[in-house]
């Protein structure tokens, strides 16, 4: 298979906080393979997002955090990066879009100063000609009117424009990879499929890959290839789309899947929602981390924790009894209840 | 187990609830240092304006010309003025003074300002004519302000707390009124309205006690910019007249000998740095306390 | 744009409306008859009606004040009593001292200000954090005018640097009109200093924090430009607005710290009117620096567009 173009090891990120060191990432590992789009999925608070931002180190690493493991960009290990370094990186082999595309645009400079600004700063080009790259980018993004809209400011333009926007603002120096943090969950569903195509569009034509950061199980359907569940700063399972919704194995990921709104078929099944809260980072359970809400949690899971194991191809799982589980939904199944 | 024990007994509960809540706000209290500090200042210096007259030995107004200027000394430990008088004393009577006048601008104040924010909050078509005036009366700034109602007033401890208080009732009117404003808001204070509440019922049964933190925290501010204006008026001679003790007037007789008496400078104006500086490090805890993510730390 | 500026414009006239009755109703509360005063003990009863006919004392309040606020209007803030000469005139003879210092310490505060609480916000919780917090505590807790008197004790009677007191006008040479301003000067601005410290750390801290932060940070942008382009830009709405409003202050500041260095300004003209109870003077004055206020906060509120592409629409 060759080197993957992202291979996270064991990576840890911890906060320094008033309570304390609190370890808000611990211990993920996945990989990313060129041209590929990742699905990362969980709830808010399972460290999806301080994933994402750890991947560019974009934490404040003098007073608030730090990072250990490794996270290795085509065989360079980015945490070993000077600061410079570090810097030559973000936005031009791996850039990154967020979830609030108002809020994480500079609202006092015009769209065409913060593309050009990217585009300069990772190349060289006079002002002249970063400026028609960046109209060229807008038009590639969709965007109608470019000449137009580049003078204008972010608070003139719409959602789903702002978005489009900050897509190729991470475009710019035709990045390796694209790390989206929830990109379409601010936005209106139409608007949402369009960035998704968009996304999809752009994967396809620039061969870029793509780590799609989303609590939307229904949108990992649509666009991923593979996907990492993660829960409470863990990865608890990681398959191939097609595994993971035909055959998933850990609870977790389970009741994820029943929290989808199911539009056809039984409507008179209850839509399930996972009992419970995720504990606070401060309260990390001894055991299995989801024993607290799991249903088939018995004293091994409060006591021990259990490691990511391989199912079956690269279908992996973080789990005692997954293996007993799916044995007994076998059963259950087979003998349908009236 | 313990929970269906508690259970059984509502009203053990409600107890228990409190007790917490007071537990958790005493402890906000105590681990925010600088707030302790601040208090524990503000507490020394009312018991010395308290106490302190029953304690010192001198009079605060008897010259004693042979006396004039001395220096610090196991005798006068804060020194004597340009008049022969013991300063520890002077000072001791000039926080009495000093004390009152802020304490009393902060509460007169606070009364006006509730009472004007309350009104402007909850009849809108006051509440245009009562913040424009407020607005143009912030246009003054407070210590030119002050210092023009005292030259109409004439220099007295009571003008000065009465010029204060016009100059700083504004102020809390604007932080009442905002705050109202929010509460006013909130679907609660409707359903009350829509049971046929009396607008007087719901001013001050639902909406004024939700304005007291705010009001408190700014009450603090008040006090300690009032003991800055008062200290200002009397140091130009148009607060706290003569030969009443004031730290402003000792602060303006200190003026006169600043070549022989760096003491008649630097001890008045220590105790208003100390009694500022606690003002603010209490008014700062507060607000931390009551909206701590409001800290701007 | 021309709309919300013409808008914003309105907007002044209730205000100055407030603080022009304010202003007449201080004369007109005035303990004592300005005009057996104008006239002396010896005037007659009918002396004393003849010309309170004649200066329009006798016509209904409302009346008084139009007359009053047309004269204004005009720049005719009345004559003062003691120095017989239109009170206008005076406040102008004085103005220049005062503003003098205003302006050196506001420029003073700004340049101490800006890098502290820069550098307080970047290093946030560190040990420079800490102590610029203490000087922005203590800053606040010192009135100007004892930091004046402290400033004079240490560094003119104790140390002998620069002279005690007094004022030497620009035409006198740019080195003597500054080493008089210094001392004043670096006495209200040091303190106006910690305010704005304080709130451009704030400020900033608060900016860091917001998402198109991350964004550049995420776009490979250099932490100098960071601070200095995209998070500077933004924080510097509440630090004007801090600056504009705290004008008002350093001016009352001004005229406070002027009568400790003998200074001849407003403050002063302020005290010896109030001592020869020439109220016109101090109703011009209170007029004069309100009027100074609100049109400050007019500028400000106009150089927000010229910053903040999100206003004025």
């Amino acid at each position: 298979m060759g080197q993957p173009l992202l291979e996270i090891n064991n990576l840890q990120t911890h906060f320094n906080t008033e309570r304390g060191r609190v370890t808000a990432v611990d211990g993920i590992s996945f990989s990313v393979e060129k041209g590929e789009i990742l699905g990362v999925v969980g709830e808010s608070g399972c460290g999806k997002s301080v994933t994402a931002q750890s991947i560019l180190r974009l934490f404040d690493e003098k007073y608030t955090a730090s990072y250990d493991g490794e996270i290795k960009l085509q065989g360079e290990d980015l945490l070993k990066l000077s600061k410079a370094n570090m810097e030559k990186i973000r936005g031009n082999e791996v850039s990154m879009i967020f979830q609030d595309p108002l809020s994480s645009l500079n609202p006092v400079f015009t769209i065409g100063f913060q593309l050009t600004e990217t585009i300069r700063i990772h190349q060289k080009h006079t002002k002249q000609e970063a400026y028609q790259m960046a109209i060229e980018l807008l038009r590639m993004t969709g965007i109608p009117s470019p000449e137009k809209r580049i003078d204008e400011y972010p608070h003139q333009l719409s959602g789903g424009m702002r978005q489009r926007v900050m897509i190729a603002m991470a475009l710019a120096c035709k990045p390796k990879l694209l790390i989206a943090d929830e990109p379409t969950t601010a936005l209106d569903v139409t608007i949402q499929a369009q960035i998704l195509d968009l996304i999809l569009e752009l994967n396809e034509e620039l061969g870029m890959a793509v780590v799609f950061i989303t609590h939307d199980l229904g949108v990992v359907a649509e666009i991923c290839t593979r996907v990492v569940v993660m829960y409470l700063g863990q990865v608890v399972e990681e398959a191939n789309v097609e595994d993971l919704f035909t055959n998933p194995l850990h609870p977790y990921t389970k009741g994820l899947m029943k929290s989808i709104p199911q539009i056809e078929g039984n409507r008179s099944e209850k839509l399930n929602v996972i009992g419970g809260t995720v504990p606070a980072l401060t309260d990390i359970p001894k055991g299995c981390r989801f024993a607290t809400r799991c249903e088939y949690a018995n004293d091994l899971c409060k006591e021990k924790a259990p490691d990511l194991q391989l199912h079956e191809g690269h279908h992996k799982v973080r789990c005692w009894h997954y293996a007993d589980i799916a044995r007994k939904e076998a059963v259950e199944h087979a003998i349908p209840t009236s | 187990m313990n929970a269906v024990e508690v259970n059984a007994n509502p009203k053990r509960v409600k107890h228990d609830l409190k007790r917490q809540e007071r537990a958790l706000w005493l402890r906000r209290f105590f681990s925010n240092k600088w707030m302790v500090t601040g208090s524990i200042i503000i507490v020394l210096l009312l018991l010395l304006a308290i106490l302190g007259p029953k304690l010192t030995p001198y009079d605060p107004y008897k010259m004693v010309v042979k006396e004039r200027l001395e220096a610090p000394s196991a005798h006068h430990l804060l020194g004597t003025d340009n008049f022969g008088r013991d300063l520890l004393t002077r000072i001791i009577y000039g926080a009495k003074v000093s004390m009152w006048v802020g304490f009393a601008s902060a509460l007169l104040s606070s009364i006006i300002g509730l009472a004007i924010g309350l009104t402007a909050s909850y009849f809108r078509y006051l509440d245009n004519i009562l913040m424009r005036i407020c607005d143009g009366l912030l246009a003054f700034p407070a210590i030119l302000f002050a210092i023009a109602l005292m030259a109409v007033l004439g220099a007295k401890t009571e003008n000065v707390i009465i010029a204060l208080t016009i100059v700083f009732s504004p102020e809390v009117a604007r932080i009442v009124r905002s705050r109202a404003l929010v509460v006013r808001e909130e679907t609660y204070i409707e359903a009350i309205r829509s049971q046929g509440a009396s607008a007087a019922r719901i001013i001050w049964k639902h909406i004024a006690p939700n304005t007291i933190s705010p009001l408190l925290v700014k009450a603090t501010f008040v006090f300690s910019e009032a003991v800055i204006v008062e200290a200002t008026l009397s140091f130009l001679g148009a607060g706290v007249p003569a030969p009443d003790p004031s730290w402003g007037n000792i602060l303006s007789d200190g003026k006169d000998v600043i070549y022989t008496g760096w003491w008649m400078t630097v001890f008045p104006a220590a105790f208003i740095i100390l009694s500022v500086l606690g003002l603010n490090l209490l008014g700062d805890g507060l607000r931390d306390l009551i909206d701590p993510q409001s800290t701007s730390k | 744009m021309y709309f919300y500026i013409l808008k914003r414009i309105l907007s002044l006239v209730p205000v100055l409306f407030v603080v022009s009755i304010v202003a007449f109703l201080l004369i007109y509360l005035t303990p004592g008859d300005p005009v057996s005063v104008m006239l002396g003990q010896e005037a007659s009863a009918e002396q004393i009606e003849a010309l309170r006919e004649q200066m329009g004392f006798n016509d209904p309040l409302y009346i008084q004040y139009f007359h009053w606020l047309l004269g204004v209007v005009q720049g005719n803030l009345g004559d003062s009593y003691f120095m017989h000469m239109p009170v206008a005139t005076a406040i102008v003879e004085h103005l220049g001292p005062t503003l003098s210092i205003a302006v050196f310490a506001e420029i003073i505060a700004i340049i101490i200000a800006l890098p502290v609480g820069i550098l307080a916000a970047k290093h946030r919780g560190s040990l420079m954090d800490q102590f610029v917090m203490g000087f922005t505590l203590t800053g606040m807790a010192i009135p100007s005018f004892i930091f004046g008197l402290i400033l004079m004790l240490v560094l003119g009677v104790k140390l002998g640097w620069l002279p005690v007191a007094g004022y030497q006008p620009l035409s006198s040479g740019f080195w003597n009109y500054l080493q008089y301003l210094l001392m004043p000067g670096l006495a209200l601005g040091i303190i106006q200093s910690a305010l704005i410290a304080r709130m451009t750390r704030s400020s900033m801290l608060e900016v860091l924090n917001a998402d198109f932060i991350k964004t550049a940070r995420s776009k490979g942008v250099k932490e100098r430009s960071i601070i200095y382009v995209h998070a500077l830009r933004n924080a510097l709405l509440p630090i004007i607005t801090v600056v504009g409003q705290t004008f008002g202050l350093l001016l009352a500041g001004a005229v406070v710290i002027e009568t400790i260095f003998n200074i001849p300004g407003i403050g002063q003209l302020v005290l010896n009117s109030i001592q020869s109870r020439d109220y016109a003077v101090i109703q011009g004055v209170i007029l004069m620096v309100a009027f100074f206020y609100v049109l400050i906060n007019l500028v400000i509120d106009l150089l927000y567009m010229l910053i903040d592409p999100r206003v004025g629409y």
